[in-house]
């Protein structure tokens, strides 16, 4: 023990409580040192999350990521802004015979061989920014931010639902061990060994027929929080399956020693004692499965078992206009490219996120500083 | 080896059970409408609802249910009620064709994911190394059907350097060729770009352990140190990873590649499947994919046994 945990110690007379958590403090600052002093940026002190922030601030990368992220996020929050204040249309209105005005132009919205019109960016003030969408000429902006909405709200709100999931499973499972652990892990085994896009898909089809009823609770066939949960589901025990190896090596650490031995219940270990030490692996994985769940979103809605119409989002957008490829492919574009940038963001900050909090990811970070000699410099 | 290989045949066995009976559920206890009428389909009429009734055995208990079902698929007398074919005869037809698509893909995805997870991890921090990972992010952000669709548009519209698409039996070796490189390349670009992210990611771990250190002070040369030691002490998290999707896509899994492409194989019957909403087949279907992918994980697992040792030996001793 470092020599400032014994002055703590002695500061602080009541032995229960506080004890545990100095054990808990006293390891974690003295692991932090070690790596703060291998990332070799000289400097002292701060908990773990300080430094794995430092860490962050550094990769302008990761950085610039998570702001063209938020700023995606936030159009797409504007899409009502957008669609009443400068194309006065909703998501789902038809302009099929409608003109547009532009100087001294007149414009057919849709053209009598069902071609849709093309970007206008401002010549119609705002109207028809990114063009309308084949026949039924809905303008293709205002459903492209909609359409973000929805694929947003299923990539992060199914991600919460597995990271509650698999923290919930994974915390038992690791550290009851035994009977609990064989179970869960069995069930978990099973998912696992179903494919992800045929499980989600099954289910997908099967409550887009039917709907959802579990007790009172009825969710609509054409709810969003259907493919929502079923991609919150799929994922589990990605994610449980890690969560789950932590929680047995912490398990037999001394902090959790301590904490037994000074009778905290089984609620304050796992919640206050387990839970803390694996933030940063549900970060990361947290970030991550956001990237994975909007893919299996656009997967699911192209295949009719996600999204179900009129709703748009990226994905049946993109199915939508696949139909159109050959005459109009920007339909087929445009909101792929929306799920490429958005995805490709997550990823990156997520990557950024796993270097700072990871300390495994010692090797990676030391060699970009370059304080330590890269081990395969040398190498072919 | 011989225990330890009955042992994890018998766990793939109960896997595949377990799987059989989640099928069961999903496709007869969570929906909330009448499952014959799902499985008749979507103009059935009275009479063969009630035919389905009695073949699918919806008027008994639930265990009686399963054990129905399962004789139903497993003997490969499940008709589809849309389409009037057999959902067997259908699955065997589409097999070379899902062969040829995942075999290709899987070589390319495999070439081009150990060179540039390897490369990247031997000039870990560089510009390579910079380089090739902004190119392996991008290609798992990418949806591949929208990839695939991209390519399409492009390379045999625009420019027409590709046959449209559809599939051409192997007989003609030159146009089988032709038709299935774009098919391969879209579905092997997130595979490689996943690949070598994972392959890199262990090739560092590996490289900061001990042994490496002591290769190396015994003075083996680099490239020895990096392709005998490190590379092969990273297979494992690739080789788990390979098993899981190889099974995945050679069971049907590449629907959305098969359906884009006309290539009517396995996944592109499933496609059509849940397009139609025939439920007989996708029932049949998520069994066919999980026998694959429970089998790829038996090979999986013997592998390791054969790779390392530990493996084998620390199981049968438990």
């Amino acid at each position: 023990m470092p020599p400032e945990s014994e002055k703590q110690g002695t500061e602080a007379p009541i032995p229960t409580g506080t004890g545990a958590s100095d054990a808990g403090s006293g390891i974690e600052s003295d692991g932090a040192r070690v790596i703060d002093a291998d990332a070799g940026d000289g400097r002292q002190g701060g908990g773990p999350w300080a430094i794995a922030w430092r860490r962050l601030r550094r990769n302008k990368v990761a950085l610039f990521s998570l702001a063209v992220f938020l700023l995606i996020c936030i159009c797409c929050l504007l899409a009502p802004v957008w669609a009443n204040h400068v194309a006065d249309t909703g998501p789902n209105t038809t302009h099929t015979l409608e003109k547009l005005h532009e100087g001294g132009e007149v414009k057919e919205v849709v053209e009598p061989s069902g071609k849709a019109i093309g970007p206008q960016w401002f010549a119609a003030g705002g109207k028809f920014f990114l063009g309308a969408d084949g026949h039924l000429g809905r303008d293709e902006m205002v459903r492209l931010l909609y359409g973000g909405r929805s694929s947003l709200f299923i990539g992060i709100v199914a991600a919460i639902i597995t990271t509650i999931l698999a923290v919930i499973f994974g915390l038992l499972s690791g550290y009851y061990g035994g009977f609990t652990d064989t179970v869960i892990s069995r069930i978990m085994d099973v998912v696992w060994a179903f494919p992800v896009v045929l499980l989600a898909l099954s289910l997908g089809i099967v409550l887009a027929v039917g709907g959802l009823v579990i007790g009172p609770i009825h969710v609509k066939q054409s709810s969003l929080w259907i493919p929502t949960l079923i991609i919150g589901f799929v994922y589990t025990p990605y994610m449980a399956r890690p969560l789950r190896g932590e929680v047995l090596a912490l398990r037999e650490k001394e902090f959790i020693e301590a904490a037994v031995a000074q009778g905290a219940g089984t609620t304050r270990i796992l919640f206050v004692e387990l839970l803390p030490n694996l933030m940063s692996t549900i970060i990361v994985f947290f970030t991550l499965n956001i990237a994975n769940n909007m893919l299996l979103e656009a997967v699911l809605s192209y295949l009719g078992a996600g999204v179900q119409p009129p709703s748009s989002s990226w994905g049946t957008m993109i199915s939508e206009g696949f139909g159109a490829l050959y005459s109009q492919p920007l339909l087929t574009i445009i909101p792929g490219t929306a799920i490429l940038l958005t995805v490709l963001s997550v990823n990156v900050f997520g990557d950024g996120l796993r270097d700072a909090l990871d300390p495994k990811s010692k090797v990676r970070f030391e060699a970009r500083a370059g304080t330590a000699e890269p081990e395969g410099s040398a190498a072919v | 080896m011989l225990r330890f290989i009955v042992r994890r045949l018998f766990g793939a066995i109960a896997v595949l059970f377990a799987i059989s009976v989640l099928v069961f559920l999903i496709f007869n206890v969570v929906p909330a409408t009448n499952p014959a009428q799902r499985i008749a389909g979507k103009n059935a009429t009275p009479q063969l609802i009630e035919n389905v009734e009695e073949e699918w055995g919806f008027n008994k208990s639930l265990p009686e249910q399963y054990w129905t079902q399962m004789k139903l698929i497993f003997t490969g007398k499940v008709v589809s009620y849309n389409s009037h074919v057999n959902v067997d005869t259908r699955i065997r037809e589409g097999i070379p064709a899902t062969a040829s698509l995942c075999i290709g893909a899987a070589i390319i995805w495999l070439s081009f994911g150990f060179l540039f997870g390897f490369l990247s991890a031997v000039r870990a921090g560089g510009f390579t190394d910079r380089a090739l990972t902004a190119l392996a992010l991008t290609g798992i952000s990418m949806p591949v059907f929208w990839l695939a669709s991209i390519l399409l548009y492009y390379l045999t519209y625009k420019i027409e350097l590709f046959p449209a698409s559809g599939y051409e039996p192997l007989s003609d070796p030159g146009k089988w060729f032709s038709h299935l490189i774009l098919p391969w390349v879209s579905l092997a670009i997130l595979y490689a770009g996943f690949y070598s992210r994972v392959l890199r990611s262990s090739m560092l771990d590996v490289m900061n352990e001990d042994y490496v250190r002591t290769a190396r002070a015994k003075g083996l040369s680099s490239r020895r140190v990096m392709v005998r030691h490190v590379l092969r002490n990273s297979l494992i998290p690739v080789i788990t990873l390979f098993g899981l999707d190889f099974g995945v896509l050679i069971g049907g899994g590449a629907i959305v590649t098969e359906s884009l492409f006309n290539i009517e194989g396995v996944g592109y019957f499933a496609a059509e499947a849940l397009a139609t909403q025939d439920f007989p087949s996708i029932m049949a279907l998520s069994l066919f994919g999980a026998f694959f992918i429970v089998l790829f994980n038996t090979f999986v697992d013997f592998a390791y046994a054969y790779l390392d040792p530990r493996i084998r030996l620390g199981t049968s001793a438990t």
